[in-house]
């Protein structure tokens, strides 16, 4: 288990991670989201013991990093990639990790046999490309057998089939009550791998909850409605406190908006009571990237005070507040 | 740079086989790390070449120059004289080829530290030592071990072919004694049983070992490979050298107590006049610069942010 409590990071003048909270649990698979610059790979370099915080804490199984013993063992961490001496090897760098920790150099052998790198090991990393490097570095991460694992963004420069395969591996280690954690700035990516959600912007943490519950709140709902009567009907809903916008009009069809703040069977009956003929009324989910990208983008223009209440409330009012 | 291929076979499928670590509970100490730091310092190329270039450049030269300023010697050329040839030939011996070839000795001492900042390895080290400064120790003592193996196997040769190009040469002088001028014939000789000389050609490989920590430790505050290379260069051959001539007593003594000016003093067999300190003195004075800058480059090591 990961926990951070009231984590701070300043540098110099800017705020990397504000006050940031939050518990990562084993046995499922958590994705931490946030668009590039939102303190993610700080976060993971705080709770990893690299960077000190200015105020707050964080530890692994109750532990300070810098406290574990043999830290391989118990926690297994992919930060960037390239992080390597380009003139080593694949093996030699694993070996050297491997001998600090007391392993076997089989060890290393095994975790190159999971990567599929065996045949490449010998190599100079120079020569790898940015898939393979990414492998060497969760062989690294996976050298010690831990119960923890941080990966910063994994499938950066993976293929398809490699993206596959680091997702299955991510599901499997949780399924063997592993801690994982994953960070990415792609909301599609964090939908289907990760089970739960921390969410930050700017630092401070948007949302924390489980994927789906995250899709559901942040997805803003929207209906849909074509009408040849648009203008009148807009005018009828305005007056109900919805919120209709013209859409562009499509040749052939009558014209549409977009109504938000009001439900579809409510529109219905407006347009019913009021002899409005309607052609389309569909409620509509925003995708999630499109979600994401308004949740992230309200906590970057939100001010600071605001953003300092409890998160549920940070979350829904950004989402609203963008879309006005 | 040629690039790796075929693609990799592709990575496992997730199995119980390939995950079922052999991680059995195994001792880890000082002596793991002093492990890991050697397949560090052997599986990278710089370690090898950097190494090379410090024999050949300083048996070369050291064979090219003695050679050189004997021939000068032969053919009366004036100023020979002031190279210590005549009056001090282990001194002169030790100090042409090693004191070219000591720069790449600052190259890799710089590197075997800079070279896991600028590639990102020092954070996987990092992770895998959070107490951090036994990685500095156990880097700092697998690379003296190395050093001082090269070191003093480089001073000794070098040492034996100045000496074989030195024994037996002849010298001709002019004396004026009593008011007749008088022809003084005298050969060098160099043996290391005469006094002094078996210390200081041991003491040329000591001095390497440290200039080579000195070096790891401005490597250690600097954690960038140009600008650390840069300023220990620019110290060994420029700052320090440069600061005799301060004036008066005390630039003397400014100069005299500088790391690398103190330090070479344990390769030289004799003892100049108005020399201020002995030999092991100076190397003590040398030893305890380096100290100093390890132990301030532990301080930011353990401080700063990786």
């Amino acid at each position: 288990m990961i926990e951070a409590q009231d984590l701070t990071k300043r540098y110099e003048d800017k705020v990397a991670v504000d006050h940031l909270s939050f518990r990562v649990e084993p046995g499922r698979v958590t994705g931490f989201l946030g668009p590039n610059g939102a303190g993610k790979s700080t976060t993971m370099r705080l709770v990893l013991g690299l960077d000190r915080p200015q105020e707050g804490r964080a530890t692994i199984n109750g532990k300070r990093y810098a406290d574990l013993a043999q830290p391989l063992r118990t926690v297994g961490a992919l930060l960037e990639a390239k992080a390597m001496h380009p003139g080593r090897s694949a093996r030699n760098h694993l070996l050297f990790l491997a001998q600090t920790q007391g392993l076997p150099s089989r060890r290393v052998d095994e975790v190159l046999e999971l990567v599929g790198l065996q045949e490449v090991a010998r190599k100079r990393i120079r020569g790898y490309s940015l898939g393979m490097s990414q492998r060497v570095g969760i062989a690294a991460a996976m050298l010690g057998d831990p119960s923890v694992l941080l990966l910063d963004e994994p499938v950066n420069g993976l293929d398809p089939e490699g993206i596959l395969w680091i997702r299955n591996l991510m599901k499997h280690l949780a399924s063997e009550r592993r801690t994982i954690f994953v960070s990415s700035h792609l909301m599609n990516e964090m939908a289907v791998t990760a089970d739960y959600l921390i969410v930050i912007g700017k630092g401070k943490l948007i949302a924390d909850c489980t994927t789906q519950e995250f899709i559901e709140r942040s997805s803003e709902k929207s209906v849909l409605v074509r009408s040849p009567e648009a203008g009148t009907l807009a005018d009828l809903i305005a007056a109900e406190g919805g919120k209709a916008i013209a859409q562009e009009p499509k040749e052939g069809q009558a014209a549409a908006l977009s109504v938000t703040g009001m439900e579809a069977p409510r529109i219905g009956e407006i347009a019913a009571a009021n002899r409005i003929v309607l052609h389309e009324l569909t409620p509509q989910l925003a995708s999630l990237e499109e979600a994401f990208l308004e949740l992230t983008a309200g906590s970057v223009e939100y001010s600071r005070d605001a953003a300092a209440v409890p998160h549920e409330t940070a979350a829904s009012t950004a989402a609203t507040g963008s879309s006005q | 740079m040629t690039s790796v291929s075929p693609a990799p076979a592709s990575p496992s499928p997730v199995t119980a086989a390939t995950l079922t670590p052999s991680v059995a509970p195994h001792r880890s100490g000082f002596g793991s790390l002093l492990l890991a730091e050697w397949t560090k310092i052997r599986s990278v190329r710089s370690t090898l070449w950097t190494l090379v270039i410090f024999a050949v450049v300083s048996l070369g030269l050291t064979g090219l120059l003695t050679w050189l300023t004997l021939n000068a010697l032969n053919n009366g050329r004036r100023g020979v004289r002031a190279s210590g040839i005549v009056t001090d030939p282990v001194s002169f011996i030790l100090g042409t080829g090693l004191g070219l070839g000591q720069l790449a000795i600052c190259v890799l001492g710089v590197l075997v530290i800079t070279a896991e900042y600028s590639s990102g390895t020092i954070r996987a080290s990092l992770l895998a030592t959070p107490r951090r400064y036994p990685v500095l120790l156990a880097k700092g003592l697998v690379f003296s071990v190395l050093v001082i193996i090269v070191g003093e196997i480089v001073a000794f040769v070098s040492y034996f072919i100045g000496a074989a190009l030195v024994n037996g040469h002849v010298v001709t002088g002019r004396l004026t004694v009593a008011g007749h001028a008088v022809t003084v014939h005298r050969t060098i000789t160099v043996s290391l049983s005469q006094p002094g000389v078996l210390r200081a050609v041991v003491g040329a490989g000591l001095y390497l070992t440290v200039l080579g920590l000195f070096a790891l430790a401005i490597g250690g505050l600097i954690r960038h490979t140009a600008g650390a290379i840069s300023a220990v260069i620019g110290m060994v051959l420029v700052i320090f050298p440069l600061a005799g001539l301060l004036p008066d007593s005390w630039g003397a003594h400014v100069h005299a107590y500088l790391p690398t000016v103190a330090g070479q003093l344990i390769s030289a067999d004799k003892h100049q006049s108005g020399q201020l300190l002995s030999p092991w003195q100076g190397f003590g004075v040398f030893c305890a610069w380096t100290a100093l800058l390890l132990a301030a480059a532990i301080l930011l090591l353990q401080e700063r942010d990786a």
